[in-house]
């Protein structure tokens, strides 16, 4: 029994029983097939989070998004500057207690190299109802280079816990449809 | 090691004093069964105080209800992980390590005194620590990733309380060199206390990893060091914090080859397999830090998939392997037992009516299927952005920890209670119902969370309305409805958790002494008695575990491409 000592003292020397065999070997190639697949994404797939980051200073990086904030508003937005950048270019969030900063619109089919830090406590940046969730820590700046593929307005929502505050950490990507399909 | 040491110099001088159990025939160091009822007792003590926290987390989660206002809200929720993902999980597995060294090699204990010191350390640690939080400034959650900071002492706690652990796991090795030098048994230790070893061994690496981190961020919080890097941190703490959920694997697999044993009669299909299984963990779980780090920024892809898979899913194959093999074990000695009609006489007359059998069966089940499944698809990297910190993590994590090892620990008391106890279960009508009142809720609070985590709800959020923020958001009504699913599994899983309780201090307190020729309410498997007969399992037919772990293989493919299919219509990333 399990709970006593196994009766042939050599008991690695047993013969293993075929069904154990078979789902041995079925184990473990689902795990290799698995292991694998996640490699192939990085070739088949649209979806791979970007490794591009830097280290950064939160009063750098607070620098960095407001002159981009600055350079490219078009209106305000419950006190909150809407940002539309070109396509193409760097674009610039920041988490901070308690909002993503600043309001973005971008558009749809184009990419963008969008930054991420925060300049205070870790937020958990969830984008919604899409449901693309990324960390975002003080003195990192990460780069991903972002393609919204439908239009509408989407909640940027915090899923780190950062305090009291926290249930009040939101903010929003607009996205709209590029000239060329509107007209 | 120092501890391992002092344990062998200390215990040289110690007459141990037995007993006989006149169930299993094995021999009890009366020292021993004092260290494991004290263990047990605290476990259940933190597991009713952190229980009902998580009731009031869930019940402020459901949006029709929202108990709590959002400061308390926040600080239950940090008390409630330390308390039962840590306090009630360790003390148990504490008395899971003597009982499997101790009792089960028939060997007196290592220095039981030491033991008493580590008890005494973990009680205080634990309730330093809620102390901490219930003052109200170390609201952190359980994780206390930095920048966030705690007051020291809520530091302080965990590291006493890890120490203390330490302590234990090292009169477990202690035990296991004594009971080697006295041979107070013949050949290789049992299945079950190699389990023990393998939980032994990743808990040392595991409190290890915990002081490592913990002990400067107290400094921090002290004042003494200027910073903690957020990401050296999760790395570090990670190695604590989720291979910490990997002795539990261990130990609630180890329980489940014991409740098959003295229930059934169980012996394991093969030793070199159910070894094999037990010895990839050692080698591969603690890779599992790297599940914490997914979405983070500057971690390579190669890194984030050599260690998130566990180095090519080898430890997930050590537990696809126990999959079989635990039931397999189980099928096996019920068709010895004469139930061998058909595919599923076996399993339709297994003894449900007995709490630590269904308790057992529940946990497997739901552990593989629940736990097990939804762990793969988040720790694989590129799914797990459809996830990162979602209530789907509490959702898989509480299909591990609370419907798997939680609900194997219950299962399990129901047999320390007569046997190191040597109380009989009292009210064993409850008893009975017990088991699937906790797992039906357990089960429902996973699938639920893992449903609001698909339609993107936060964990440890305090309002799924926004109705504070500035820039409102409305999630789907699908999202509402599975918290309040949520809540209503909470208490069902709340009424299994508070019945248990109330049995386990019942019956310490007044269940009917069990004296020579007593006849238990559970009663153990003949075969129990009968420590001379043992060994592999033999040839034989397992129609309807292959039946079993077909229906898991299908599920587990089925989800793992239904999630790739959700991630390829996300916006493009790279």
């Amino acid at each position: 029994m399990a709970i006593t000592s196994p009766e042939r003292r050599a008991w690695w020397n047993e013969p293993v029983e075929r069904v154990e065999l078979i789902w041995i070997a079925v184990a473990l190639l689902w795990g290799l097939f698995m292991f694998f697949f996640m490699i192939a994404w990085h070739f088949i797939g649209g979806q791979n989070l970007a490794t591009e980051a830097y280290k950064v200073t939160p009063s750098a990086y607070q620098d960095k998004v407001d002159a981009f904030a600055e350079k490219y508003q078009v209106r305000d937005e419950a006190g909150t500057p809407v940002v539309r950048p070109p396509a193409g270019v760097d674009v610039y969030l920041l988490g901070r207690l308690w909002q993503w900063w600043p309001v973005l619109e971008l558009e749809k089919g184009q990419s963008y190299r969008l930054h991420l830090s925060s300049v205070d406590w870790q937020h958990g940046f969830s984008l919604q109802p899409t449901n693309i969730n990324i960390q975002v820590h003080p003195g990192y700046e990460h780069v991903i280079t972002l393609t919204p593929t439908e239009s509408g307005e989407f909640g940027i929502i915090c899923n780190e816990f950062c305090g009291i505050g926290h249930h009040t950490m939101t903010g929003k990507i607009i996205v709209v449809d590029s000239k060329a399909e509107t007209k | 090691m120092s501890t391992f040491e002092g344990a062998l110099a200390a215990t040289r001088e110690r007459v141990a004093n037995f007993r006989t159990c006149q169930f299993t025939g094995l021999k009890v160091d009366i020292a021993a069964q004092r260290l494991i009822i004290a263990n047990a007792v605290a476990a259940v003590v933190f597991l009713a105080v952190g229980g009902l926290m998580g009731l009031l987390v869930a019940l402020t989660r459901w949006p029709a209800v929202h108990l709590l206002p959002a400061e308390w809200f926040y600080l239950i929720l940090t008390a409630h992980g330390a308390n039962v993902l840590l306090f009630w999980i360790i003390f148990f597995e504490i008395a899971v390590l003597y009982f499997a060294s101790a009792v089960l090699l028939n060997s007196r204990i290592a220095a039981p005194k030491l033991g008493w010191l580590g008890f005494v350390l973990m009680v205080v640690g634990a309730i330093i620590t809620n102390i901490a939080v219930l003052q109200g400034e170390s609201t952190v959650m359980f994780t206390s990733y930095p920048p966030m900071m705690a007051r020291p002492h809520f530091y302080l706690g965990i590291i006493l309380f890890a120490v203390g652990a330490l302590i234990g796991v090292g009169l477990f090795f202690a035990t296991l060199v004594i009971a080697r030098a006295e041979r107070t048994y013949e050949g290789s230790i049992p299945l079950v206390t190699f389990g023990a070893l393998t939980a032994a061994i990743i808990a040392v690496f595991t409190l290890v990893s915990g002081a490592i981190i913990l002990i400067p961020t107290m400094l921090w919080s002290m004042g003494l060091i200027r910073d903690i890097d957020p990401l050296m941190y999760k790395l570090v703490w990670w190695a604590m914090g989720h291979s910490s959920q990997q002795i539990n694997v261990s130990a609630h697999v180890s329980v489940w080859y014991m409740i098959g044993a003295l229930v059934l009669g169980a012996k394991p299909l093969s030793e070199k397999v159910s070894r094999g299984a037990f010895f990839l963990y050692i080698l591969f779980l603690q890779l599992a830090s790297a599940h914490h780090l997914l979405a983070e920024p500057g971690i390579s892809a190669e890194w984030k998939i050599v260690n998130t898979s566990y180095m090519m899913y080898l430890a997930v194959l050590g537990s696809m392997i126990h999959g079989l093999t635990v039931p397999g074990s189980i099928e096996a000695a019920q068709r010895r037992n004469g139930f061998n009609r058909g595919v599923f006489e076996w399993l339709r007359k297994a003894p449900w009516g007995n709490p630590a059998f269904s308790g057992m069966f529940l946990s497997l089940v739901m552990f593989g299927f629940i736990g097990g499944i939804s762990g793969v698809v988040l720790g694989t990297e590129q799914l797990n952005v459809l996830m990162h910190n979602t209530i789907y993590v509490p959702g898989h994590f509480h299909g591990t920890v609370v419907a798997g090892t939680t609900l194997a620990f219950m299962a399990g008391t129901y047999l320390v209670l007569p046997l190191i106890f040597q109380r009989d279960i009292i009210w064993p009508g409850l008893a009975r119902i017990q088991p699937y009142l906790f797992g039906i809720g357990a089960a429902g609070i996973s699938m639920f969370m893992m449903g609001a985590g698909t339609l993107g709800v936060a964990r440890r959020h305090w309002d799924i309305n926004f109705t504070d923020a500035v820039i409102g958001f409305q999630h789907s009504p699908g999202a509402f409805l599975m918290m309040g699913l949520n809540g209503i599994s909470a208490i069902l899983a709340a009424l299994g958790g508070i019945l248990y309780v109330l049995i386990v201090v019942g019956t310490a307190l007044f269940g009917k002494k069990i004296v020579p020729g007593h006849k238990m309410t559970f009663p153990l498997h003949s075969a129990a008695r009968v420590v001379s007969k043992y060994g592999s399992e033999g040839t034989i037919k397992l129609p309807g575990t292959i039946v079993l772990v077909t229906i898991f293989f299908l599920s587990f493919v089925l989800y793992y491409f239904v999630n790739w299919k959700y991630l390829s219509d996300l916006w493009q990333f790279r």
